[in-house]
């Protein structure tokens, strides 16, 4: 009643919602990069949206299913294939029991989330499953997936068998999720200033005209943007304060670096900006090497873009739901 | 002077000011305080800085539960204000007394040697002075449980090294004006003194982390034996 990682991936490790409510004590949220996808994946096989979900990096592993499964592919394209067979991502696919999943190549995006119909088993350490690989605790023993891992389902998925026809290896149903607001205009990244943006010679709206690309040591922690050197007028120090992801961090080499989620919780560098919290699932998919842009917006317009990917959320789980219900109950 | 400013569209940031200060940290922790008394639908985390309250929460949420004429950024400054005006610092901030051992033998403390030289004084006045003082903690952050206390002596007072280099967990280090104690192994710059063996922090604990904003803690010093004894117990 499982899933067992035939060949391990550079860094996959199980993630839910993240871990709130701790930070005063220095531990921080952590959780899925992209918490839409993991959202979306969730909704699509119809969990509760918080469910734990697998996070592939690429190259990710290679998967049996060793029971028939639900699942669903959100996220990075790292072109799924299902024995032989692509299969496509944001839809939920029945798949037989035995069947091996892997990932051909990177097309787009950087990180990809698995989910299954009833969700992975996980320790969890205050009240979440999210991995928290400093501390090695929770999700799979506290660290990324090895060879010959056995990840448990929580439900044994029996019913699912009469919904395969004989000689398919795996049925892709037909219902999906829309994503194309939340990740549309990939490289350009909406922030809201921070109260060290006069730290910067210029204002915020010239920072949108810098060009920034990730650098390659860019990780769960944060992303370290290249470009050239920005000129810093004020020099007082900052003493240490709250910080989230997001948010972007003036380092005195006049270079930035964006948190994410597992940055710490309290960082003394000037704060820049934040980047808005609709756009962390654009800035989670960035890559290495590839351009970003950072462009300010106001309070408004920032809580108007999450509030409506939040009722997209809303309406995408409420229309998996209807769809499987339907699909059992013709079964 | 007080100012309140965002942290993207999911955070807020009341500040007291830019300088470490006994009265505005403990300003900072009193409105921490009646924040959790008086939590708020789609408030998610609150964190203090040394003179630094910020409140992590949903804006989507604030907007569905209390239909803010404007936006949930605009509702969150309000409701920070009046935490700012109803917070008292007498009635929450009552500090525990913490004593913590510390074995500053030599292969512990790395740098207590290097630290004696450059303030041309031995490494036992060193101790003596590390010893003397009662520390507030100002705030945790960096690693879970990792707590800056101050103020350190100006005599021991040393920046922070330009290299950082791996240290132990349960190392007792120099920051400046800080003093402060690794829970984890981590790559780390402050200047090693000493080590304790008390766990800093324990995931299976409730809190899992020993030092919290607010405490006032006493370093005692304490022998290799002592240190083992207490490691093997």
């Amino acid at each position: 009643m499982s899933v067992v990682i035939i060949k391990p991936g550079i860094l996959d490790s199980l993630q839910d919602a993240g871990r709130y409510g701790y930070s005063h004590w220095g531990i921080n949220p952590g959780g899925a990069m992209d918490s839409f996808a993991a959202t979306v994946a969730n909704a699509l096989v119809c969990n509760k949206t918080t469910e734990t979900v697998l996070e592939l990096h690429f190259p990710a592993s290679q998967l049996l299913f060793e029971q028939n499964s639900l699942i669903s592919i959100c996220g990075a394209d790292f072109t799924p294939v299902l024995d032989g067979a692509p299969i496509p991502l944001w839809q939920p696919i029945l798949i037989r029991k035995n069947s091996i999943l892997h990932f051909r190549n990177q097309q787009k995006g950087a990180r990809c989330y698995i989910a299954v119909h009833g969700g992975f088993e996980a320790a969890e350490w205050l009240g979440s499953s999210s991995t928290h690989l400093k501390l090695a605790l929770s999700g799979f023993n506290g660290r990324r997936l090895e060879k010959n891992d056995q990840l448990l389902f929580k439900e044994p998925c029996i019913y699912f068998a009469s919904l395969l026809s004989a000689g398919k290896p795996f049925r892709i149903l037909n219902w999906g999720a829309s994503v194309y607001n939340t990740y549309a205009w990939p490289n350009e990244i909406f922030f809201i200033p921070g109260p060290q943006i006069n730290y910067l010679a210029i204002d915020a709206k010239e920072l949108g005209a810098v060009n920034f690309t990730i650098h390659p040591s860019s990780d769960r922690m944060g992303y370290h943007l290249r470009g050239e050197a920005l000129t810093i007028t004020h020099t007082e120090e900052i003493i240490s304060t709250g910080v989230t992801r997001g948010t972007i961090q003036l380092l005195p080499s006049g270079q930035l670096v964006v948190l994410m989620a597992d940055h710490q919780t309290t960082g003394g560098y000037p704060i820049i900006g934040t980047c808005i919290q609709a756009h962390l699932p654009k800035l989670a998919q960035l890559r290495a090497s590839e351009a970003i842009q950072l462009l300010p917006v106001d309070m408004e317009s920032a809580e108007e873009l999450y509030c409506q990917q939040q009722n997209d959320l809303q309406l995408i789980t409420e229309n998996c739901q209807l769809h499987l219900k339907e699909l059992l109950c013709k079964a | 002077m007080m100012q309140i400013y965002a942290i993207g569209d999911g955070a807020i940031t009341l500040s007291l000011g830019n300088q470490v200060n006994d009265f505005l940290n403990k300003k900072v922790i009193a409105v921490q305080q009646w924040v959790w008394q008086n939590r708020f639908s789609g408030l998610k985390d609150v964190v203090t800085g040394y003179a630094t309250c910020t409140l992590y929460y949903d804006a989507f949420i604030v907007k569905q539960h209390y239909k803010p004429a404007s936006s949930a950024y605009a509702w969150v400054q309000q409701f920070l204000e009046k935490a700012f005006h109803q917070s008292l610092v007498e009635l929450y901030t009552e500090p525990r007394s913490i004593r913590i051992p510390v074995c500053y033998d030599e292969d512990f403390g790395t740098d207590i040697k290097l630290l004696a030289a450059s303030k041309s004084m031995a490494a036992e006045t060193i101790i003596n002075i590390h010893t003397s003082n009662t520390y507030r903690v100002y705030m945790v952050g960096f690693l879970p449980g990792f707590a800056y206390m101050g103020m350190v002596d100006e005599a021991i007072a040393m920046p922070r090294k330009q290299q950082p280099q791996t240290v132990a967990a349960g190392s007792v280090g120099i920051a400046g004006y800080q003093t402060g104690i690794y829970p984890l192994s981590s790559p780390g710059g402050w200047n090693i003194i000493g080590r304790t063996p008390v766990q800093m922090f324990n995931e299976n604990k409730q809190p899992p982390v020993l030092l919290q904003a607010g405490d006032e803690v006493r370093f005692e010093r304490i022998s290799r034996d002592a240190f083992n004894n207490w490691m093997g117990q």
